[in-house]
């Protein structure tokens, strides 16, 4: 039943998609990055099976102990071991992270899409609520939420992913918008596709690379916050281990047992390096423009 | 340039009025009757009561909105619950701690990082140039309380140099040690924020950098520090006013963090023990007075980015 037109369709051949992605991964950031994060990844996932020691064990006759084989980063002033703390700590980081980041792509990408769609009256009044947020400060709304409900993770998290989220709907309308405007939209629109079929085929096919560079900086960005409220008692409530708790315990033995500083903010900086360098290399695997871009300045 | 100005300052004011309805509603309207959590365990209703009747909560919502928002306007933030005391007082008496801290650290890290950064820029495949741009990464990607104990640990606990923490009881009166007091976290603030504008400075003098302009001017036999200066502050200025307002308001928050690490009675310290002893309404007006400067900060960066680049105002 096939009429002429649909045969002469069916026969034109499937354009040469180059494979792009594949050059990208000698992208020495991602490599680095990748590396990087994995390491703090593995810390966490083994200390659900394994950690050198348990949550609660601690050992009175070696308070702050320097590194030894019995305990490789040292005790703390309860001589609790170090390394211990500090992969179970990283498992809190990820998973904070994680969940800040999914919090705020939640509320972010759904507002900043509505806003590109929607009119412009909607589109105004979403950008004013951005930017307010945006010039409310994440530990601020922390302190905020802490206020009335108490120091817990899910305070934690929400502060933090409520605060990354105007970020994101920011970055999603700007993307969008620029979208909404390429002739293919205004085709689509043409043809009678609906507004949740444009965003579905063409809006967040053109717009998941940048969404997925800012969800690794959000990452960092959720990691630091975490270590920062816990430092000031206000993230996740002991007895589970953070960076930032450890950091705040270790800031008051710092005159008899200064290694214990070191770690947990090597093991921040470890974390938001990795992403900052994921970011990148991915932002250059998944923009072939911006590859070309680097190429020609470095020329 | 003057309709412009209206319509900013009137989206400012329309601004603090929904920040300071959001921390109203955050405070008050979510579950959770603040009287009770504020109280141990156990207390007997009387005393519920009698502190509900303080903080206003037994009158209904919308008279307690109408309320906290005339007393904005008027500039009252309410007393705190624990001392009694006008909170505007206590803000008041923080500020000779934090404004000097804020400002210092601001004003050096201008001073410090925008020649290492255009430097960075120059040189960016030169060894220095790398060491200089991998330090700032560094240096963001490490929390600033970190940064500060390292500080603390190797001038004022190795050197003995300076006071570890803390601020002479009778501030400023005692210039000299005020000044020795805020020397440590100064530069604490001053390396975080530095790595974070040396960054924005980079890119900023590589995008210049990478103009037809400098290419011109190059070819026309200026030296490239000479071009950079004749075209790089024009062509900049508006992207560094706006980073400069991110800065300023990222330095008076970097002010909670930092007064905890040294110790400091200042303005965030004073936020801190309020939100652990549930003061709120110190809570409320410092989180509303710290989130106006950053509007504040954010409409002189709109309207001086304007006046140094009249593109902007043609495009719209």
């Amino acid at each position: 039943m096939s009429t002429p037109l649909v045969e002469a369709v069916e026969t034109i051949e499937a354009p040469d998609i180059p494979d792009r992605p594949r050059r990208g991964w000698r992208s020495p950031s991602f490599v680095v990055g990748a590396a990087l994060l994995l390491a703090i990844l593995a810390l966490a996932l083994v200390s659900l099976v394994w950690s050198p020691y348990g949550l609660d064990h601690t050992d009175p006759t070696a308070r702050l102990a320097g590194p030894s084989g019995q305990h490789w980063a040292g005790t703390d002033r309860l001589g609790r071991d170090q390394f211990t703390q500090l992969m179970l700590g990283a498992r809190t980081a990820v998973w904070i992270g994680l969940a800040s980041v999914a919090v705020a792509f939640a509320i972010g990408v759904p507002l900043g899409l509505l806003a590109a769609a929607a009119g412009r009256f909607v589109e105004n009044a979403v950008v004013g609520v951005i930017d307010i947020v945006i010039a409310f400060p994440t530990l601020l709304l922390a302190m905020l939420l802490v206020t009335v409900y108490g120091a817990s993770t899910g305070v934690a998290i929400s502060a933090i992913g409520i605060g990354v989220s105007a970020e994101v709907a920011r970055l999603t309308r700007i993307s969008a918008s620029r979208v909404f405007t390429e002739d293919y939209v205004l085709a689509a629109r043409t043809c009678g596709t609906g507004p949740l079929m444009i965003l579905a085929r063409h809006v967040l096919p053109n717009i998941w690379h940048t969404l997925l560079v800012q969800a690794t900086l959000a990452f960092g960005i959720a990691v630091i916050a975490e270590a920062s409220l816990s430092y000031l008692g206000l993230g996740t409530p002991p007895p589970a281990p953070s960076w930032g708790r450890m950091l705040q315990e270790a800031q008051s033995t710092v005159s008899v047992a200064p290694w214990n500083v070191l770690l947990p903010g090597l093991a921040v900086a470890v974390t938001v390096v990795g992403v900052n360098l994921l970011g990148d290399g991915l932002r250059e695997i998944l923009d072939p423009q911006l590859r070309q871009q680097r190429q020609a300045a470095d020329r | 340039m003057l309709s412009y100005l209206i319509r900013r300052v009137a989206w400012l004011i329309g601004s603090l009025f929904v920040a300071g309805s959001a921390v109203f509603f955050l405070l008050r309207v979510l579950p959770g009757d603040p009287a009770v959590t504020l109280l141990a365990v156990g207390s007997s209703p009387d005393q519920i009561d009698a502190i509900r009747h303080q903080l206003g909560t037994d009158r209904p919502v919308l008279a307690q909105y109408g309320h906290w928002l005339g007393d904005l306007v008027t500039g009252n933030l309410g007393d705190s619950l624990f001392t009694q005391m006008p909170v505007l007082d206590q803000i008041a008496g923080r500020l000779p701690v934090t404004v000097p801290l804020a400002l210092s650290a601001f004003v050096l890290s201008i001073v410090v990082a925008v020649p290492i950064g255009v430097f960075a820029a120059v040189r960016r495949r030169g060894l220095l140039g790398v060491a200089v741009s991998t330090l700032a990464q560094l240096g963001i990607a490490l929390p600033i309380f970190w940064i500060g104990i390292v500080v603390v640990w190797l001038v004022a606990v190795q050197w003995r140099a300076l006071p570890p923490g803390g601020f002479p009881r009778t501030g400023w009166q005692d210039p000299a040690a005020a000044v020795q007091s805020l020397v440590l976290p100064v530069a604490t603030l001053t390396i975080a924020q530095g790595s974070v504008l040396v960054r924005y400075v980079r890119s900023a003098t590589l995008d210049v950098l990478s103009q037809e302009y400098v290419r011109t001017a190059r070819s026309l036999g200026y030296s490239l520090p000479r071009a950079l200066w004749r075209h790089g502050p024009r062509n900049g200025a508006a992207t560094v006013v706006q980073i400069l307002g991110i800065l300023l308001a990222s330095s008076l928050l970097g002010t909670v963090v930092i007064e905890s690490v040294f110790a400091l009675p200042g303005l965030g310290s004073l936020l801190l023990t309020s939100v652990k002893a549930r003061d709120l309404p110190i809570v409320q007006g410092t989180v509303f007075l710290m989130t106006a400067t950053v509007l504040v900060v954010g409409l002189v960066v709109d309207i001086v980015q304007r006046l140094v680049d009249p593109r902007l105002g043609a495009r719209t």
